[in-house]
């Protein structure tokens, strides 16, 4: 990838003169990334002035009046997606011109309706979730930046694919590690920094992505051509369900110790998904689903909490399952504010979304449906399908096979996130503990969807250059 | 790999579907149904922080919100609260809502459905949503006089326009301060409430149209005098035997006459003579010939069993239960097994004096948006026509007798025919009686239809009820 940059350089003196073939084709190709990155840019001031109106509208709302903060609550946001965006100019001049906005805006209007929850919440200062909101947006795109810069080649990361593996286990099994003292150790690091706790587990889930990919790249011929053929579905061998049963077994751990079913299903759904596009095998996706099926069902008889989000989950309106402590007062509340918003909304600033226990991290969804209405709700989807249509072209129009695959994992890792958290919210399924992707209040998935968001542009980056570089006119 | 990931990306889509589809179904499908939920307290805490339309009697705010500088952005004000307390109800924040308060809480909050424009159109052009105002119906000498004449009695009254249904005058008592409930402070709010929860009167009854329902006693002759005659079964001159006493088939009960004697002289009775007096022997008699099946079919003419919402429910007016040949006797003059509620009695009464025509009665006249548009105007409905043009003149002439010459002595007014019917209900042996008049004036031309009830009177309903009612009805007439 390195020659990419040191192309653009030569740009000036490769275009000046040269109607060869050659050289005309190298200039087309050369124009191409300003206009994508012109394109970027002009998106991005977009999402950057809807997302100061948003801020401001929420002031008007909720206050009543313009306060100076909206300087730092938009402009934060705004300066670093900019200088993100000159990166991107620099060293992935061609990556996707969309991906940048979508994560920028769906981020700032989480900002301005965490803000909003402030505002309700008199809360202030390092107090106010915002203002964390704010510092862990800097943060996670300081991350990016550097993600950004520092892997110019993703292929690189194919290398590190066992590390990734134990990275990525062990932050997935870190929070349930019976050792009080790692946990009043980190939380000590933390306080200690003055502000910010951290969910390690946000970030497992890159590290199994690249895990995956790399693993399923290697071994997928083992994995699609051998095994018995069982009703006309060729069924693996049992030396080769190894890697399947790990991921299950760390799945019910997450299920069981952790008691997050939404974690659960999200590793294992992302897990299934990249086994059949690697393979090509649905067996592998009905195997995966019946096993974990039947792990969450007889977890749903052991464990009352499981039932209890069944229960939530069929019977929500029931006053018992509704007043009950872990009943569906949350859901329920929840859909009042929705259904209060109705199609418009209410107007940033003018609902009442606090209402709702945790309206600012995993109700987040309700809190926009309320003041923005169905109509916000469907832009919000539309980027959320923006941006993971965009991840899947990587899978679609990539050149080498892990970037292809680590392209659709990460894209369906969002997708998966949004459809568990909202379909929760909704009543599609029952209620997990997610965060809403880039909207909800929470560092850890900040710093973790950036980091996708910097893997997908430079991903996106390598589908257009890399013909170019190797075919050749 | 392009064939799985074709079908991956049709699986995403499906997941982003399905979230269109349930928000939609919330949003959009769902939302009259989560509104209306109990548990519910956005609607509340909005209605409460917009700006509440006003509850208005003849032009001036009787219940209205004026600003004040606190989260919830408005204070609701009662002027005359005990007065109107029956009709306005109460609007709290956290311990629900009654009377027209609650009953209209869409439109006073702006969030009726046929608002729904002006909302967005509100928020389009950046102001507040505000609710719309209600004019009431209520006249207010008219009900200044029933609560005036009402005095320190526990009871109602209720007057109707029978020509219209329009609700005149609606009192019940006793009443509370309705402002005591609209504080900010939820601890005062609590404490307020469950003191009148807890008062034994129970204050926030409203008595002329809820509560626990009176025994209608004599007043509910008119109905059985009704019967007989619209059915063509007897004339106001067909005849019943005249015992002092009688024993009542298949039990040791025996009723008596309210004068313990004969109903007039004679061995005989004429209806007309037995509804002038007010007797209970030959209304049994009659009871029994006319049957069940003809009494209950004149009841729920007249409004028994309805569901009737003015706008807020009206609790109906019963004769539960199959009843045996005692229990029809001793319904037959109001005892036993009716229950009734004034408003009731008052729609019966303005039926007999509107042609035999019961209008609908409603205490809303109009609904007007902010705009000053008229969302909901003022139309009379016809509730029922339970008895013939004839029926209604004769029964008029039996109602102005009992006035003029009869037991219901104390509703006469000089000059003027009125037509009444006295009660005087028991309740059992040893406890007070339930106090009534029913009537409308001038018997000619009606103007107004009204029913008073006074809980445990000692005496009879001519010489409390009726005096009340005299005083409502001269209100009206001395416009």
């Amino acid at each position: 990838m390195a020659d990419v940059t040191t192309d653009v350089a030569a740009t000036p003196s490769a275009t000046a003169d040269a109607p060869t073939g050659h050289t005309s084709a190298l200039r087309l190709h050369l124009h191409i990334p300003s206009k994508l990155r012109n394109l970027e840019l002009l998106l991005l001031i977009f999402a950057c002035v809807l997302n100061g109106i948003a801020v401001v509208l929420v002031q008007l709302g909720a206050l009543g009046e313009i306060r100076p903060e909206i300087i730092w609550l938009g402009g934060v946001l705004a300066v670093l997606a900019i200088g993100l965006h000159i990166a991107l100019r620099f060293v992935a001049p061609e990556a996707d011109p969309f991906i940048l906005p979508a994560a920028t805006l769906l981020n700032g209007i989480g900002i301005a309706e965490i803000y909003r929850l402030d505002i309700a919440a008199h809360a202030t200062g390092w107090n106010a979730d915002g203002i964390r909101q704010i510092a862990w947006t800097a943060i996670a795109m300081v991350i990016a930046f550097a993600v950004v810069v520092a892997i110019r080649n993703h292929r690189v990361l194919q290398r590190y694919r066992y590390i990734a593996m134990f990275t990525g286990i062990l932050l997935l099994l870190l929070p349930m590690l019976p050792v009080i003292g790692y946990e009043q150790f980190g939380a000590r690091l933390w306080v200690r920094l003055g502000i910010f706790s951290f969910q390690p587990g946000e970030l497992a889930k890159i590290a199994l992505a690249i895990f995956f990919a790399g693993y399923l790249v290697e071994a997928r011929d083992s994995l699609s051509m051998v095994g018995k053929k069982i009703l006309g579905v060729r069924f693996p061998r049992a030396r080769d369900l190894g890697p399947i049963l790990v991921i299950w077994a760390a799945a019910m751990a997450v299920l069981i110790v952790q008691r997050d079913l939404g974690t659960s299903l999200l590793y294992f759904g992302l897990f299934l998904v990249m086994i059949y596009v690697a393979t090509a095998r649905l067996s592998w996706v009905v195997l995966g689903l019946l096993l974990f099926v039947g792990g969450a069902l007889i977890a749903s008889q052991l464990f009352s909490y499981v039932a209890a989000r069944f229960h939530g989950w069929l019977d929500a309106f029931n006053p018992d399952v509704y007043n009950a402590a872990g009943g569906s007062y949350q859901l329920v509340q929840g859909l009042f504010g929705l259904a209060h918003g109705g199609l418009i909304g209410t107007g940033l600033g003018e609902g009442r979304p606090q209402i709702v226990p945790l309206a600012q991290s995993d109700y987040i969804v309700a809190s926009l449906g309320e003041e923005l209405g169905l109509a916000g709700l469907f832009a919000i989807f539309a980027l959320y399908l923006i941006l993971v249509s965009r991840g899947m072209r990587i899978g679609f129009a990539g050149q080498d096979d892990f970037g292809r695959l680590l392209g659709v994992g990460l894209s369906f890792v969002i997708a998966l996130q949004v459809f568990i958290v909202v379909g929760g919210v909704t009543r599609v399924i029952p209620l997990t503990g997610l965060t809403t992707p880039f909207l909800a209040a929470g560092g850890s998935s900040l710093v973790a969807n950036w980091i996708i968001v910097a893997l997908l542009l430079r991903l996106s980056d390598t589908i257009r250059n890399q013909p170019r570089l190797v075919i050749g006119p | 790999m392009n064939r799985e990931l074709k079908r991956v990306s049709a699986v995403i889509l499906i997941m982003f579907v399905a979230l269109l589809c349930s928000t939609t179904t919330i949003s959009a499908l769902q939302v009259d149904n989560l509104r209306a939920d109990s548990r519910n307290v956005r609607t509340l805490y909005d209605s409460y922080s917009a700006e509440r339309g006003p509850i208005l009697v003849a032009g001036k705010p009787i219940a209205e919100s004026k600003p004040v500088d606190d989260q919830y952005k408005f204070q609701r004000v009662y002027t005359e609260p005990e007065l109107y307390a029956a009709i306005t109800g109460y609007f709290t924040l956290n311990q629900g809502t009654s009377g027209v308060e609650g009953a209209l809480n869409d439109y006073l909050s702006g969030t009726a459905n046929d608002q729904f424009l002006a909302k967005v159109n509100a928020i389009l052009t950046g102001q507040t949503p505000k609710g719309a105002a209600v004019e009431l119906t209520i006249d207010p000498a008219v009900q200044k006089a029933a609560w005036d004449a009402l005095g320190s009695n526990q009871g109602a009254v209720v007057a109707i326009d029978p020509k219209t249904g329009a609700i005149l005058a609606m009192v019940s008592k006793p009443s509370y301060d309705p402002n005591r409930l609209a504080s900010h402070t939820t601890v005062n709010v609590i404490s307020a409430y469950n003191k009148l929860l807890d008062d034994p009167k129970n204050p926030l009854f409203n008595r002329a149209i809820s509560g626990d329902l009176y025994h209608p006693g004599s007043v509910f002759k008119l109905i059985v005098a009704s019967a007989a005659i619209d059915s063509g079964e007897f004339t106001a001159d067909s005849t019943f035997p005249n015992p002092s006493t009688l024993k009542l088939p298949l039990s040791d009960s025996v009723i008596t006459n309210s004068n313990d004697g004969q109903c007039g002289a004679g061995k005989e009775v004429s209806i007309a003579n037995a509804l002038r007096l007010s007797c209970n022997i030959p209304f049994a008699e009659l009871g029994k010939a006319l049957g069940e099946e003809t009494l209950r079919k004149y009841t729920t003419l007249y409004g028994f069993g309805a569901d009737l919402a003015i706008p807020m429910d009206v609790t109906p007016s019963s004769i539960p239960g199959s009843l045996d040949v005692p229990q029809l006797m001793l319904s037959s003059f109001g005892q036993a097994n009716v229950q009734v509620t004034p408003l009731q009695m008052a729609m019966v009464s303005a039926g007999i004096g509107n042609g035999g025509v019961v209008m609908k009665p409603t205490l809303i006249r109009t609904i007007t948006a902010p705009d000053l548009t008229v969302i909901q105007p003022f139309q009379p409905e016809v509730f029922s026509n339970p008895i013939s043009p004839q029926t209604s003149a004769t029964l008029t002439q039996l109602m102005v007798n009992n006035v003029n010459n009869g037991a219901a002595s104390n509703g006469r007014i000089s000059g003027v025919d009125v037509a009444g019917k006295t009660g005087t209900a028991q309740n059992g042996e040893g406890r007070p009686y339930t106090l009534w008049f029913t009537g409308f004036a001038p018997a000619n031309d009606p103007q107004i239809a009204v029913a008073v009830v006074v809980e445990n009177g000692t005496s009879f309903g001519n010489a409390v009820a009726a005096p009340i009612a005299r005083k409502v009805i001269e209100a009206v007439l001395n416009k």
